[in-house]
């Protein structure tokens, strides 16, 4: 078995080795290294790539990036429960029409889905061409390149990410135990407080990193519905890398990033178990 | 609990609404967003454009051989994973699907810069299609496991034990049961290729623009109504595409 096995994974193997462990490799070596005086880098060795991630002009991009995928996931959290309940609840035949409907527009590009609330946000948009001619307002409002619009498109890109774990945990909820709460007096809220919540935190952890993950490392959406004052950590990577052609400070951010990803997911997989995913 | 469905009722128009205002103002015709009545001259503007042509033809050239390659390596991959798990390879291919697009874009582009000081090549489709397979791989290889999760590795055991070599084993017992996985696997793979901007924007080069990025460059510049007829393509292209597959599952 041995030499079919090493003959299949090879091709593979020779991918991920050449395409994804060599760059990544050369990412961190850039990040030690000094910028070149026309891009590019040379030495010296360096650690100064790491402190000016806690200089206040990088430090507020990192910090808004925490805040904004906090708050699209904790949105993202709230709005999904319901929905993946309403789900889990309904019968069989309609179950999988109902999950579908939450994944169909995944289906479709993500430019597509974030043009759809540009065209909807916009100074000249759907929303501020409705206000303005029923004169419910009188100028359109700047909907569009702030903060919350960045956070809207981030719930509407990643929210299959917390329905589909949502569901799956509370799909095997043992009935029962909500049958037998309420037998003993418990009203739904009270059920749902003690028995559903608690039972449902392996979902909800799970659903939390898979969303949190994708927000934090977000580029188009912030790009796109941000403009220059909402930028994440994903535009100021890619600014590094192009406009400012500061490479070694690029990689040194994006090896930050991926180390809180990296932190994230051990910890839910050392908590909950790799088939917390 | 009344309140559930229509919660619910309100987050499935939050997810299909602006799409479905996109899809209808593309056949506005006025350039702005009050509607005027029904044309098709967008559409008209959108199929005479010849860098949007050639835009779509370098993206489907580059999710479809780009699919081919990853479908093929990554169901490999999985059957050899699941005959015996090899950490570090699962390791690193899992940890491929979680890196941040932009980090790998950035990572692919300094590998490509730094091969090409070397070796006088430049960035094109080729590093393109490279990427894409790159990354593609590890989706057909989570598709592909799931399937064969359900498999029976006895039915193997028993093929080996009547004197069907390994080889013949895995093409005439669980390649045919994984074929739906396949199939899934392959879709996935040529969404995820054909959609990508980010990894892309990135290493491609001045021959190898694709959709997405005339797509961005357009969505940057402002209002225009032919993104949303693109859009609207992109869109109905990817539903009978799921339809399709759907069906092919359910009556092979």
């Amino acid at each position: 078995m041995n030499r079919l096995r090493a003959i299949f994974l090879a091709p593979a193997a020779g991918f991920t080795v050449l395409l994804f462990l060599i760059p990544l490799s050369i990412i961190i070596g850039y990040s030690f290294l000094t910028r070149g005086v026309y891009g590019g880098v040379t030495g010296p060795w360096t650690f100064e790539n790491y402190q000016r991630l806690f200089d206040p002009l990088y430090g507020v991009i990192l910090w808004r990036s925490l805040v904004m995928s906090t708050a699209a996931t904790a949105l993202c959290l709230l709005i999904a429960f319901p929905l993946a309940l309403f789900i889990a609840r309904a019968d069989e035949r309609r179950k999988n029409i109902y999950l579908y409907l939450v994944i169909l527009p995944f289906w479709t590009s993500f430019l597509v889905r974030t043009y759809a609330w540009m065209f909807l946000l916009r100074d000249s948009g759907l929303i501020n061409s409705i206000l303005l001619s029923l004169k419910i307002i009188h100028e359109p409002l700047p909907l569009l390149y702030n903060e919350t619009a960045v956070v809207v498109g981030l719930v509407y890109g990643y929210l299959p990410f917390a329905v589909l774990p949502l569901f799956s945990n509370l799909e095997r909820l043992d009935k029962n135990l909500l049958e037998a709460a309420a037998d003993l007096g418990a009203k739904p809220f009270q059920s749902l407080r003690h028995i559903v919540l608690p039972l449902c935190a392996p979902g909800l952890r799970a659903a939390g990193v898979l969303v949190f993950i994708p927000c934090l490392g977000a580029y188009l959406t912030p790009d796109l519905l941000g403009g220059g004052k909402s930028i994440m950590i994903g535009n100021l990577i890619q600014n590094q890398f192009t406009t400012a052609r500061d490479w070694p400070f690029g990689a040194a951010i994006s090896l930050a990033l991926m180390a809180l990803v990296m932190i994230l997911l051990t910890a839910l997989l050392r908590r909950d178990g790799e088939e917390a995913l | 609990m009344k309140l559930l469905p229509v919660f619910a009722a309100l987050v499935y128009a939050f997810l299909h609404v602006p799409l479905l205002i996109l899809c209808a103002f593309s056949f506005n015709s006025s350039k702005f967003t009050i509607w005027e009545g029904f044309s098709l001259e967008w559409y008209r503007a959108m199929f005479s454009d010849a860098q949007l042509a050639e835009a779509t033809w370098n993206s489907l050239v580059i999710a479809l051989v780009s699919t081919f390659f990853a479908t093929i390596i990554g169901t490999l991959c999985a059957y050899g994973l699941w005959k015996r798990n090899s950490k570090w390879l699962s390791g690193s291919l899992y940890l491929s699907l979680v890196t941040p697009e932009i980090v790998t874009g950035i990572s692919l582009l300094a590998l490509f810069q730094w091969i090409f000081r070397y070796w006088q090549i430049q960035l094109g489709m080729h590093t393109v299609i490279l990427a894409h397979i790159a990354f593609a791989i590890a989706y057909v290889l989570l598709v592909v496991m799931a399937r064969l999760r359900t498999a029976e590795p006895a039915l193997e055991d028993a093929a080996l034990d009547l004197g069907a070599t390994e080889w013949q084993a895995f093409r005439l017992v669980t390649l045919p049961i994984l074929k739906p996985g396949i199939a899934a696997a392959a879709l996935l793979a040529f969404t995820v290729s054909f959609d990508d901007y980010v990894i892309t924007s990135l290493v491609a080069g001045v021959d190898s623009e694709t959709l997405p990025m005339v797509l961005y460059a357009m969505a940057r510049r402002g209002a225009n109504p032919v993104v949303s007829a693109i859009s609207t393509v992109i869109f109905v292209g990817f539903g009978v595409l799921i339809l399709l597959s759907e069906r092919m599952q359910k009556n092979p």
